[in-house]
């Protein structure tokens, strides 16, 4: 599973770089995407949705937010 | 009920309530004594700040704007409840105050922020639609850089002081406000007359602004980001908030009696539409390279980013550059010149911001 650091990235950057890489994923393939910030993990987790993906957020202890995003549609 | 809190903010009724609130809210203040469309107006209140503290000279608009605070502090307190309170910094901080800097002088070119250009056209306002065509057209070419791989570079996490040194300076501003210390400069100075003079009751105002700066810090509120996601992706989300700004306070402003169609005689407007278009092309492409509109940048320094923060120091700059030099538009019974010192700042300041396009479009990677 290919993994973006999108860590210190300010809008809209973390969601036109995921967007690019999502359009490489086949159904059922996965993304990791690592933000630092909510707008960010809300942001992305929006337009990955609409996109067709799942996304499952997971928060680390440092305070970042990793999102899986699978293709489903 | 933190968590049903929470989805319902993200959720695109909760995007049009934040706007529906801001916008019944603005218009409200108008009625409570706020200058004429301009219940709110981040970038007027900013220069009412550096005017009070004596950054520029111009007596009609003078006042420590608890709006101001209010926003900052709301914001603060949403993102410590909810901890996302995270102090950031080092993403191109220079590049950031002269956007700030640039961002401001456009803005009081046509005499108002975003937020306000919604407000005037609310308040029948025709020359806010000029405005309004500047800041989409300034928006776009922002989103032709981001498309082409323009970027600030990485902030990185850092000591949480950083974060909060924008609300401790707020709070001295409201101390400020509360003692209104008497020096003998003059200083902190308080409009006598004018828009400067026009204030609703400043507990009012100010718990006001932390209820709005409180639901903006949820939402993502941006007036900048509705247009830039709309260009940019398709995406109405933000949009969809912006617009409900503008009925919420239409409808409040029709209520209130608020409302006088025209272009000619509009309160604390004028008629260049050269200025109109061009000041607010300027401030339009300076928040799309900067990430956010003048309210947001408020939000995201509440929140702890510290990039935010010194934008909004540099639009406090800007804004007593912009009346010491004259480049600010004069309001009605006055016109600004067409070719005077405010079209020559917003040329520079276009040229600054075209050529930051061009080039800082390096890889994320270095």
């Amino acid at each position: 599973m290919d993994r973006l650091d999108l860590r210190g990235l300010s809008c809209p950057l973390p969601v036109v770089n995921t967007k690019r890489e999502l359009k490489k994923l086949a159904r059922g393939e996965s993304l990791e995407v690592v933000v630092d910030t909510g707008t960010s993990r809300d942001n992305v987790t929006r337009m990955a949705t609409k996109e067709g993906c799942e996304v499952e957020v997971r928060e680390t202890e440092e305070g970042h937010f990793v999102l899986t995003i699978t293709r489903v549609k | 009920m933190k968590e049903k809190f929470n989805d319902f903010v993200k959720s695109r009724w909760g995007i049009i309530a934040a706007g529906l609130i801001i916008g019944i809210l603005a218009s409200t203040l108008q009625k409570l004594g706020n200058p004429k469309n301009m219940g709110i107006c981040v970038a007027c209140f900013e220069r009412d700040i550096a005017g009070s503290l004596g950054l520029h000279r111009a007596s009609l608009v003078q006042y420590i704007r608890p709006e101001i605070i209010g926003f900052v502090f709301g914001s603060l307190v949403a993102a410590l409840i909810f901890r996302e309170y995270r102090a950031r910094s080092g993403s191109a901080p220079i590049i950031r105050f002269m956007l700030g800097f640039f961002a401001m002088v456009g803005a009081l070119a046509f005499l108002g922020c975003p937020w306000r250009a919604l407000l005037r056209l609310a308040g029948g306002d025709g020359n806010a639609i000029l405005g309004l065509l500047g800041l989409i057209c300034g928006v776009g070419i922002g989103v032709l850089f981001i498309r082409s791989g323009y970027n600030l570079g990485r902030s990185r996490r850092t000591h949480p002081a950083v974060g909060a040194v924008l609300p401790l300076l707020m709070l001295g501003l409201l101390l400020l406000l509360i003692i209104k210390p008497v020096l003998s400069t003059g200083a902190p100075f308080f409009s006598a007359e004018g828009p400067g003079s026009q204030r609703a009751n400043y507990l009012v105002a100010l718990g006001i602004a932390v209820v709005i700066g409180f639901v903006a810090q949820r939402t993502r509120f941006c007036t900048m980001g509705a247009i830039r996601d709309v260009i940019l992706m398709r995406d109405f989300h933000l949009g969809s908030g912006v617009m409900a700004l503008l009925a919420g306070a239409f409808i409040m402003n029709l209520v209130y009696g608020q409302v006088h169609w025209g272009f000619a005689g509009q309160p604390i407007a004028h008629t260049n539409q050269l200025l109109n278009f061009g000041g607010m092309l300027l401030a339009g492409l300076a928040f799309a390279l900067a990430g956010g509109c003048p309210g947001r940048q408020l939000f995201l320094s509440g929140e702890g980013d510290g990039d935010a923060a010194v934008f909004v120091l540099g639009m406090i700059v800007g804004a007593g550059f912009a009346h010491n030099f004259n480049t600010a538009g004069t309001p009605y019974p006055n016109n600004p010149p067409t070719w005077g010192w405010g079209t020559g700042a917003i040329m520079v300041g276009l040229a600054f911001c075209l050529a930051l396009g061009f080039l800082m479009r390096r890889p994320l990677e270095e």
